[in-house]
């Protein structure tokens, strides 16, 4: 039982701080070939930004590839010989940055980071002059001004966790007592099926409706994701869908005939694409056609969609007719 | 031996025997690897962008021919009503707009500071912040090329500029795949090894047959070594399959020793396969195992480094890192496939891993006893 409440909880706790993509602490080497005070400057100022964190000194173009294979550094910066002397006589000087694009996510980040350190850097160099750069972008963040990535996380681990633990709690009951011959008991009795499979649900309905409560209110008070629809629709949807999974569930259970079976089934045929499909981490639009349109059978996808509907933007019903409230039996 | 050898026999046996199993733990892995290796991705295509362009100026239009080039961006349409772009915005018909004010062009001509207004739909925050800078860096392309007309035309006046050029190593197409196909397959490997180690013994104990193993002469770690080494194989054969499928029908080079990945997996396996077998001795029921066993697995999976960096997160994030095996086997693999790794630049991760490996197994040794 304890594990029924506490996992998730804990879960949420963790994976709403520790799940981000946002750039922080960056290892950063450096292959300075002119140390002056310009390199050690444009350093300081890229150290100090908070994104990067300066771990080693190279002097030779040969150790950066030994220094990525190492796993841990996964930039270089390169200063040009006489950096200082060529921005002040010629004006114009230059840097390389090399990435470790084995995860080209990051490099790119990397590299639209450190380009806005030096933009700055040279608009503050050229102070009083008057600076060549005129077109100044001016963004707005719709919904969500502060590309918090928890308001993107938290709903999705809600659906992560209501499907997965609806699911496989009722596929796991029903197997278990197929497997420990207590079903028999239950198919002799005067009990008609659909009163089953009622006595089946309800208690887990309403377990996964109290993580779901607990989860919503753990997202409102540490993280401070809003609620900005309205609070009934939020639970209506999440009633329906906990019951689409608990249905989901029952369904696995009856196709397969031990706990193992079960189990494997919900955990493994449902983890992979609930994280993957539903748009939680991956943005549905960039993946190849036949994808999305799996993606349209995922339950948590639309689940995801509606969550965060109804948490950050204010509520719009043609929305929610959306939702495929199918029961699978 | 011969003892070992017979419960390696009842153990294939049983693995073998439950045919509704076989297809899961063999067939349902490959399928996963192959289909949803390219549902993770960052690439960004395909972005829906309205634009407002009240100003109609050569600059504007040049612009926004760059966004038309760009693969990235579909432009939805042009337009000279923000009301309505916004309306498409809220519908979530669009991405992002772009705003060009009327007096854009003359301001740009005059050298004055020109500003275009970016809008951005940020529920998704993560696919917010690639739209963002996208454009922005087609902007900053076309300030750029204003720059430098401008530049050759102020001799007189020197601004100095730090010029920057980048280079991705490693994989300069900047391709997901290889990437994210070596992390996967990680996890598919984990998902096996740990289920079914976590519920094997605690499912003898269940159906009440592990009363007759104790019963027996069988020694301690006889009986462990019985249970670890099928699925020790049951790993080595899927990772096996997976990497002919990177390399065949991915074309993803291995670059670092398939040896070295072994002889990793062996420790790897090793560990999760003592961390399932330990919660199996502490466990009574299947049920039990398997929510304790669902719930590190899920919080290895998240925090192992496969779909956010592992860098990105707190201080305290990283050093409960330090006791997830996944973050080490995940971050190993990919740095021998991707980047080519020898032993050497391993080492500390390597020895990390075998230190976990031979305590969790000694745990779990201690943790099963013959009498209850």
């Amino acid at each position: 039982m304890l594990i029924l409440f506490g996992m998730p909880i804990v879960q949420l706790l963790l994976f709403g701080f520790v799940i981000t993509n946002d750039l922080k602490d960056v290892k950063m080497a450096v292959l300075d070939h002119s140390k002056d005070e310009y390199t050690s400057e444009i350093i300081n100022k890229i150290v100090s930004s908070g994104y990067f964190n300066l771990v080693e000194n190279l002097d030779n173009i040969t150790q950066v590839d030994e220094t990525f294979r190492k796993g841990e550094t996964k930039v270089v910066l390169v200063f040009e010989p006489d950096f200082g002397k060529k921005l002040i006589k010629g004006s114009q000087a230059s840097v390389q940055i090399l990435t470790d694009a084995s995860d080209p996510n990051m490099a790119n980040m990397e590299v639209n980071y450190l380009q806005g350190i030096l933009q700055n850097y040279n608009v503050e160099i050229n102070r009083g002059k008057q600076v060549p750069n005129q077109i100044i972008p001016q963004t707005r963040m719709y919904f969500n001004s502060k590309l918090e990535s928890v308001y993107m996380f938290v709903p999705g681990i809600m659906a992560t966790i209501l499907m997965l633990v609806s699911a496989m709690m009722t596929s796991i009951s029903i197997a278990r007592e197929k497997e420990l011959g207590t079903m028999e008991i239950l198919l002799v009795s005067p009990l008609r099926p659909l009163q089953i499979i009622l006595g089946k649900v309800t208690p887990y309905l309403i377990l996964s409706f109290i993580n779901a409560l607990v989860i919503v209110g753990v997202g409102y008070f540490v993280f401070g994701v809003p609620v900005l629809g309205s609070f009934a629709l939020l639970m209506t949807e999440s009633l329906l869908f906990i019951l689409l999974a608990l249905s989901l569930g029952i369904y696995i259970s009856t196709v397969s005939n031990s706990q193992q079976v079960a189990m494997m089934l919900s955990m493994f045929a449902l983890m992979l694409p609930t994280i993957l499909l539903s748009g939680f981490i991956f943005p549905l639009r960039n993946m190849p056609l036949p994808l999305q349109i799996i993606s349209n059978i995922i339950p948590p996808r639309w689940f995801i969609v509606i969550i965060k509907n109804i948490m950050l933007r204010e509520p719009a019903w043609n929305l929610f007719g959306k939702k495929p409230s199918f029961s699978l039996e | 031996m011969r003892t070992i050898k017979y419960i390696l026999q009842k153990e294939f046996l049983q693995i073998f025997r439950n045919k509704s199993m076989l297809p899961i733990i063999f067939a349902m892995p490959i399928i996963q690897l192959c289909v949803l290796v390219f549902a993770a991705t960052f690439e960004m295509k395909n972005t829906n962008l309205y634009i407002v362009d009240q100003d109609l100026s050569s600059h504007s239009r040049q612009i926004i021919s760059k966004f038309e080039a760009s693969p990235f961006f579909t432009i939805k349409n042009v337009d000279f009503s923000i009301k309505k772009a916004e309306d498409k915005l809220f519908e979530d018909k669009v991405d992002a707009i772009l705003y060009f004010e009327n007096g854009f062009g003359n301001a740009v001509d005059k050298k004055e500071t020109a500003s275009v207004q970016v809008l951005v739909n940020a529920i998704d925050a993560s696919a917010a912040g690639l739209y963002n800078a996208y454009i922005l860096s087609v902007i900053q392309d076309y300030n750029l090329k204003l720059g430098s007309s401008i530049q050759t035309m102020m001799k007189n006046q020197a601004v100095q500029q730090v010029k920057n050029t980048y280079s991705h190593l490693f994989n300069p197409e900047m391709k997901y795949i290889p990437y994210m196909l070596p992390g996967i397959l990680v996890l598919l490997i984990t998902v096996i090894g740990l289920f079914l180690s976590a519920m094997n013994v605690v499912r003898e104990k269940e159906i009440g047959t592990i009363e007759q193993i104790n019963v027996t002469p069988i020694k301690k770690y006889q009986f462990l070594l019985g249970k670890l080494i099928p699925f020790l194989f049951i790993g080595f054969f899927e990772l096996g399959i997976g990497l002919i499928i990177a390399a065949f029908v991915f074309k993803i080079p291995v670059l670092g020793s398939v040896w070295l990945i072994y002889l990793v997996a062996f420790i790897y396996l090793l560990t999760i396969l003592g961390i399932g077998l330990f919660i199996s001795t502490q466990t009574d029921t299947q049920q039990q195992a398997m929510f304790i066993a669902w719930f590190f697995m899920i919080i290895f999976i998240l925090m192992g480094g496969l779909f956010t960096p592992t860098e990105s997160m707190p201080e305290w994030g990283q050093k409960i890192n330090l006791l997830n095996p996944v973050a080490y086997f995940i971050k190993i693999i990919r740095m021998i496939m991707l980047k080519g790794s020898g032993f050497m630049d391993i080492l500390k991760e390597l020895s990390i891993l075998s230190l976990y490996s031979i305590t969790i197994l000694s745990f779990a040794a201690n943790r099963y006893k013959k009498t209850s």
